[in-house]
C-alpha cells in the first residue's frame, strides 16, 4: 500500500473533471423542476447532447460550434418533452420516461459512422501566471473551459433565482401555477424557456463526456449519468450551491475510490461503488422525513399539470 | 373475461411453440447484449456473429437481439419475452444471465439456450466461451517487454472466474519475462460504463502505470492511453482505430463460427446440450496484429507463444505457480484442469492487493 502515490492535487482535479457532466445536467434539472416541471428525460438529454456535440466539432474541428450544437440538440429535445406536456398536457413521467428511451435510440442512430473518431481537442483555460501557483494552479486554474462554464452557471442561475424578477417569476410558476396565471404571468411559455434551458444544460453535460471527459462516442456512454443527475437535485434540495456540493461529492467518491484502489489499498469496492447512491438514498430518506422541510424545499406545483381554464 | 384472456394466452403459446415445427417458417434466433451492439467491445463482437449467421442462412433463419439488457431480473424478464415471441434459439451473452437464463429455460423446454461464459448447463441449455486467457498469456509477455515504470495497469469488472483468470495469466506471462513488474488492479463493478472506465484508466496513468489492461467493454481506456501517450491493449474487439498508437495488440472474439455451428445444428435437429471452450487453436480466441511499436525480437517471441498456445505446446497455466498466500497450486510441469480453471477465485503468488468478495 503506497498512499503517498496518491497525490491529493490531482485527485481533486480529477474530481472536478468527473463531476462536471453530472453538475451541468443537474443545474440544469433544478432550473426545470423549479419551474414545476418534472423532466425524467435527463438520460436521453445529455446523450442526444453528446453525440450532437460530438458529431458537429467533428465536422467543423471547432469544439465550441460542437458544445454549441450539443446545447441546442439537448434544448430541441426537451422541447418535444415540453409540446406534449405543457400543450397536449400528456403526463410528465411517462413522457419523460419516453424521453430518455427515445434519446438513446436517436442517439445511437445518428452515432452512426462517428465511433473510432477522435473529436479536436478541447482548449484548457491555463491561466497567465496563476495555473503556475504551485498548490492553487493544478487544482483551480488548469482545467478546460467548460470545468469554469459550469460552475458559473450554477452561480448565474443561484443569483437569477435569489435577486431577479425574472427568477421570482419561475419559482412562483413552480409554486402555484394557478396563483401565477392569475397574476398575467405566461405559465405555459415560462416553463417552456425553463425546460428547453434544462435540455441545453443536459446537452451540455453530455457533450462534455463525449468531447473532453472520455473522449468518444459511444453508444448509451452516458450509462446513467442523467439519473443521478436527478437524484442530486433531491439530495440538494433544490438549491444551486448544494447541486455543486451533490456533483463533487459524487465525483468525488467515484475517483476517490478508484485512485485508492489504484494506489492498493486493501478496499470493500462493492461498498465504496455504492457509497455515492447509499448517502443520495439516506439523504433523501432523511429528507422526507422531515416533513417541514422537504414541503418549504420542493417546487410545490412539481408534475401537476397546468391548465389555464381549470 | 378471464376465459377469453386465457385461451388468448394459450393461443399465443401454442402458435410460438409451434412455429418451429413449422418447416417454412424460417428459424427464429434470438440475442441478449449487456451493452449496446455499438460498444466497439464485446457486445459489437457477438453482434458480428449475429451478422454473419444471417449472411450463412439468408431466409432460413430470422434473427431477433436486445441490447443493453441489465445482468439479473431484468434479463429473466427479456428472456421471458423472446422465448414467447417464439424465438427457437437463444444467445445469452452475458455471466451474468446464468441464473436467468436456466429459470426461463425450465419454463420453456421446447426452446434452445446458449449461455456465455457460464458453467451451469441444462438439457436445453449449452455452454460457451473463449480461452481468453490465452490471449491475455499473450498480452502479459507483451506488457512485461514494454513497462518502463513496471507498473501495469488493469481494469476489471467483477471478481468473477473469467476476469480473475485473465489477471493471473497476464501476471505469470509478465513475471516470466519482467521479474520487477507490478500490477495495479482496479474494480469498476460494470462491464460497460466509458466515462468511468476513463476514469480508472486516468488513475492508474496517474499513479505511474504505462501499460494498461481492461477486461470491461468499451473502448474508454484505449481512447485515454492514446491521448497521454502510453499503451494499451484492445479488449474483446480490435480497438486500434481508438488507440492507432496506443494500441499493442488485442484479444478477439470470434464467435461467427460457433454461432453458425450451432444454428446449423438446431436446423439440422442435431443440436445437444454441451459445454464449448474454445481458444486460440480452434480461433474463438484471436489476437489482432501486433503494434510496429514492439520491438522486433519481441514480436518473434511474442508470435512463438501464440503459435505454442495454438498447438498445445505450451499451456497459460503450467507449474510450479504457487497461490498468493504461498500454497502450492501446481507442481512442476503440472497444468491446471479447466475445471480449477472455471472456478478460479485466488490471485496467483506475487499479484499484491485481494480480491474484492
Amino acid at each position: 500500500m503506497d498512499l503517498s502515490a496518491i497525490n491529493p492535487l490531482v485527485l481533486i482535479a480529477s474530481l472536478m473533471v468527473a463531476a462536471t457532466p453530472i453538475l451541468l445536467a443537474a443545474i440544469g434539472e433544478l432550473v426545470v423542476e423549479k419551474s414545476g416541471v418534472l423532466n425524467l428525460g435527463v438520460e436521453g438529454m445529455m446523450i442526444t447532447g453528446a453525440i450532437c456535440g460530438f458529431a458537429i466539432a467533428v465536422e467543423s474541428s471547432s469544439p465550441w460550434l460542437g458544445l454549441l450544437a450539443a446545447a441546442g440538440g439537448g434544448a430541441l429535445l426537451a422541447l418535444v418533452f415540453g409540446v406534449l406536456t405543457q400543450f397536449f398536457l400528456s403526463n410528465q413521467v411517462a413522457t419523460g420516461l419516453a424521453l430518455t428511451l427515445f434519446g438513446l435510440g436517436l442517439s445511437a442512430l445518428l452515432g452512426q459512422g462517428y465511433a473510432g473518431i477522435k473529436p479536436p481537442p478541447s482548449p484548457r483555460l491555463d491561466v497567465p501566471f496563476l495555473a503556475d501557483l504551485p498548490v492553487l494552479g493544478r487544482v483551480l486554474f488548469q482545467h478546460d473551459y467548460m470545468v469554469y462554464i459550469s460552475i458559473l452557471i450554477v452561480a448565474c442561475v443561484w443569483a437569477v433565482l435569489k435577486y431577479t424578477r425574472a427568477g421570482l417569476i419561475l419559482r412562483a410558476v413552480g409554486e402555484s401555477h394557478d396563483a401565477a396565471h392569475a397574476l398575467g404571468y405566461k405559465v405555459v411559455r415560462i416553463r417552456l424557456m425553463a425546460i428547453a434551458f434544462g435540455g441545453a444544460c443536459a446537452g451540455l453535460g453530455g457533450a462534455y463526456l463525449s468531447l473532453i471527459r472520455v473522449p468518444q462516442w459511444t453508444e448509451g456512454m452516458t450509462a446513467g449519468a442523467g439519473w443521478i443527475a436527478l437524484a442530486i437535485v433531491v439530495f440538494a434540495s433544490w438549491r444551486p450551491w448544494g447541486v455543486l456540493l451533490g456533483a463533487y461529492l459524487f465525483g468525488g467518491v467515484t475517483v476517490l475510490q478508484l485512485n485508492l484502489q489504484a494506489a492498493g489499498l486493501e478496499l470493500p469496492v462493492e461498498y465504496l461503488s455504492m457509497a455515492p447512491y447509499l448517502i443520495t438514498i439516506l439523504v433523501l430518506v432523511i429528507m422526507s422525513a422531515d416533513r417541514g422541510r422537504a414541503a418549504l424545499n420542493a417546487p410545490a406545483a412539481l408534475g401537476k399539470i397546468f391548465h389555464a381554464s381549470s | 373475461m378471464n376465459h377469453i384472456r386465457s385461451i388468448l394466452a394459450a393461443a399465443a403459446l401454442s402458435l410460438g411453440l409451434a412455429a418451429p415445427a413449422a418447416a417454412q417458417d424460417p428459424l427464429k434466433v434470438g440475442f441478449v447484449y449487456v451493452g449496446p451492439i455499438g460498444d466497439f467491445g464485446w457486445s459489437y463482437q457477438h453482434d458480428q456473429g449475429r451478422l454473419a449467421v444471417e449472411e450463412e442462412f439468408g431466409d432460413n433463419v430470422e434473427t431477433v437481439y436486445q441490447e443493453s439488457v441489465p445482468e439479473g431480473a431484468d434479463a429473466e424478464r427479456v428472456l421471458t419475452q423472446m422465448a414467447l415471441s417464439g424465438t427457437d434459439l437463444i444467445f445469452t451473452t452475458s455471466f451474468g444471465y446464468m441464473d436467468p437464463t436456466l429459470n426461463v429455460a425450465k419454463k420453456f423446454p421446447n426452446v434452445k439456450f446458449e449461455h456465455a461464459t457460464g458453467y451451469k448447463r441444462a438439457p436445453n441449455v449449452s455452454t460457451y466461451s473463449g480461452r481468453f486467457y490465452e490471449g491475455r498469456t499473450v498480452l502479459g509477455h507483451i506488457a512485461g517487454h514494454m513497462t518502463k515504470t513496471n507498473k501495469i495497469g488493469y481494469i476489471a469488472s467483477f471478481p468473477i472466474p473469467e476476469v480473475v483468470r485473465g489477471i493471473n495469466a497476464a501476471y505469470l506471462a509478465a513475471k516470466a519475462v519482467n521479474p520487477d513488474v507490478k500490477f495495479s488492479v482496479v474494480w469498476v463493478s460494470t462491464w460497460f460504463d466509458p466515462a468511468k472506465e476513463a476514469d480508472a484508466a486516468n488513475a492508474l496513468i496517474d499513479q505511474g502505470a504505462d501499460v494498461l489492461m481492461q477486461h470491461t467493454d468499451s473502448p474508454a481506456a484505449m481512447t485515454i492511453a492514446e491521448d497521454k501517450g502510453i499503451y494499451a491493449f484492445g479488449q474483446a474487439s480490435d480497438m486500434e482505430r481508438f488507440g492507432p498508437n496506443a494500441q499493442l495488440t488485442a484479444i478477439v472474439d470470434n464467435w461467427n463460427p460457433y454461432y453458425i455451428e450451432r444454428v446449423h445444428a438446431v436446423l439440422e435437429g442435431t443440436w445437444e446440450s454441451q459445454d464449448s471452450w474454445h481458444g486460440l487453436a480452434e480461433g474463438m480466441t484471436q489476437m489482432a496484429p501486433l503494434s510496429d511499436a514492439i520491438p522486433d525480437d519481441v514480436k518473434a517471441s511474442t508470435q512463438e507463444i501464440i503459435d505454442k498456445l495454438a498447438s498445445g505446446e505450451m499451456h497459460s497455466f503450467e507449474g510450479p505457480i504457487n497461490r498468493q498466500d504461498g500454497s502450492a497450486w501446481l507442481a512442476e510441469g503440472e497444468r491446471a484442469e479447466d475445471g480449477t480453471l472455471l472456478g478460479m477465485d485466488f490471485y496467483v503468488e506475487g499479484i499484491e492487493g485481494s480480491l474484492p468478495k
